[in-house]
């Protein structure tokens, strides 16, 4: 709650600045901008108000109007009814982080289950409370891997396959740090698997960062590139879908040192695009220099199981420029979601949504790639998602597609001019059969005219 | 608050002590003592890395604070006590023994006439409070 300053609070602070009125705080802005005239239309009543913004609303065309067959990092999934009832509950609905462990045990608990479920599922042994979503956990371990070296390691080999927005974050979060980049900028030919990243790994490397799956729905076996990547001393981030590991081998299996990922798939509406889910684990040598929160257990005074944050020496507040980040906001109220959403498939039910995802891709993706003029880009093994040669330019055919109330794929050629003419394609367990049917025969006159 | 005679101090609560050219390095009992309980120690050069007067050798986190452990001297690294992190309890417990952080052959021993003596540090432990 907020508790605006009183009058007399307000005029204590005006004497003790010795200042008479408020105003005289503002006296160095030009008096013409002091006040300018908004000119605003009247004031409209909370019907009137509730009915434009209804009608706005209107306008947009989402994922319960149209078949969407649009991911490219952003899925639409199926949210059971009882993640968005559990999340409001009044206890739980709170943006801040629980410093006061004797007046946060549930929601300590629920992040302490969230950190659990991630770890379980990443195959890692620590996970952090979050970040704000999958770009920015992947700017924080490419930190994280920079203060693991002291610094004396700049050098970051990134997959070319890695989400181009992930990318443009590591960019946008480290314009002073002396680190370089490498991988990304042609050096490495798309249709090639993770083999083509071990040339540019040297003792100078400090980490090497993949999708799984990649961008494109590739899935990638990365145990011959953690060997290359360990043998050169480096660390080895993987971001990763976490419905895909539903069904695939946990990075940490295969040598991933960070798992990184986005946790949107896990319960958390498409919402334009965020808040989402910054999901972050590692193994426990390298649990010291994690940025963000960590909810650790505990017994209190009479020996009874508590929870309370932990190892928080690692945050800016304490460590303050020797901080690995200085962020150390968590996306509290998502994670929860992630965490019931996670609690009420359980390990099954994941698998289940996962494989459904899976096999229907893959159905859409041979009914497609039978059509003339369509072709799959990718031979290989894939997840929910895959990449379509088109015999047209992408936009035409979604605008084609729209006029069907379907939302077509990606254009891939916004990211990789080499791929123009590209659609990747999403599908999940919310395709039905009739969906992909649809898809199929819209494209199918796509490609006949 | 313990001050040995036999060492010599920095401004930043280190200590070194000199062996010919020999000085092995910590924090003093006033240093832990302002840290409180030391639950995590990171020595942050390797043996036989070059290290200058002032350089980051080590960090420490205790329950309420992180602090970094500066080189009194420059030179090279010639040992680093393994056991530490693992014990870092012997920083509250035992900051002048068993606690040594690392040992540096002094590449310039006249560093040394810049440090303190114990009666000139325990002056300006009693200034600073």
């Amino acid at each position: 709650m907020f508790i605006p300053h009183t009058d007399a609070e307000r005029e204590a602070m005006l004497q003790t600045i010795g200042v008479t009125l408020v105003e005289e705080l503002f006296k160095d802005v030009p008096a013409a901008h002091r006040f300018p005239d908004l000119n605003l239309p009247p004031g409209l009543t909370e019907m009137e108000a509730m009915a434009e913004m209804q009608g706005l609303a209107g306008v947009n065309e989402t994922v319960r109007d149209l078949v969407s067959f649009l991911g490219a990092g952003a899925y639409n999934h199926y949210i059971p009814a009882a993640v968005d009832a559990i999340i409001r509950r009044g206890e739980f609905l709170t943006a801040y982080t629980p410093y006061q462990p004797e007046l946060s045990q549930g929601t300590l608990r629920a992040i302490f289950d969230y950190q659990s479920s991630i770890a379980a599922l990443t195959g890692m042994e620590a996970c952090n409370a979050s970040h704000y979503d999958g770009a920015t956990a992947v700017a924080e371990a490419v930190s994280m891997a920079v203060a693991n070296f002291r610094g004396k390691r700049t050098k970051i080999v990134i997959s070319p396959a890695l989400h181009p927005h992930y990318r443009a974050t590591v960019r946008t979060y480290n314009p002073g740090n002396a680190i370089t980049l490498v991988g990304d900028s042609s050096e490495v030919d798309l249709e090639s698997g993770p083999e083509a990243l071990i040339p540019l790994i040297d003792a100078h490397t400090a980490l090497v960062v993949v999708q799984y799956p990649d961008f494109f729905g590739r899935i990638f076996d990365y145990s011959a590139l953690a060997e290359a990547t360990h043998a050169a001393g480096a660390l080895l981030a993987v971001a990763v879908n976490p419905m895909a590991l539903g069904m695939l081998t946990p990075p940490g299996d295969f040598g991933a040192d960070i798992v990184t990922g986005e946790g949107q798939p896990l319960g958390i509406p498409l919402s334009y695009g965020g808040p989402y889910l910054g999901l972050f684990a590692t193994r426990k040598d390298y649990v010291r220099k994690m940025a963000g929160r960590l909810v650790g257990e505990t017994v209190d005074k009479d020996g009874k199981r508590a929870y309370v944050l932990t190892l928080t020496a690692r945050e800016q507040h304490i460590r303050r420029e020797k901080a690995t980040s200085n962020i150390c906001t968590n996306q509290g109220l998502i994670a929860l979601a992630a965490t019931v959403y996670l609690s009420l498939l359980g390990k099954g039910g994941l698998k289940e949504v996962s494989e459904l995802c899976y096999h229907k891709a893959h159905f859409a993706a041979s009914q497609i790639a039978a059509l003339p003029g369509f072709e799959l880009w990718h031979q290989g093994p894939f997840y929910h998602e895959f990449v379509v040669r088109c015999p047209r330019p992408v936009k035409e055919i979604n605008e084609h597609l729209l006029e069907h109330d379907v939302l077509g794929g990606y254009d891939l050629g916004q990211d990789y001019p080499e791929l123009k003419d590209h659609m990747l394609i999403a599908v999940t367990e919310m395709n039905s059969r009739e969906d992909i049917d649809l898809l199929v025969d819209v494209l199918a006159e796509v490609s006949d005219d | 608050m313990n001050i040995p005679k036999d060492l010599k101090y920095t401004e930043n609560d280190e200590w070194i002590k000199v062996d010919g050219k020999i000085g092995t390095i910590g924090i003093t009992d006033h240093a832990q003592d302002q840290l409180s309980d030391i639950v995590y120690v990171e020595i942050v050069v390797s043996e036989d890395e070059e290290i200058s007067q002032g350089d980051s050798c080590a960090t420490l986190e205790s329950v309420k604070a992180a602090a970094d452990v500066y080189a009194p001297v420059s030179g090279k690294v010639i040992a680093i006590n393994d056991e530490l992190p693992d014990t870092p309890e012997v920083v509250n417990s035992d900051p002048y023994g068993k606690a040594w952080m690392l040992k540096i052959e002094l590449s310039d021993p006249s560093e040394l006439d810049g440090l303190m003596d114990a009666a000139a540090y325990e002056a300006s432990i009693a200034d600073a409070e």
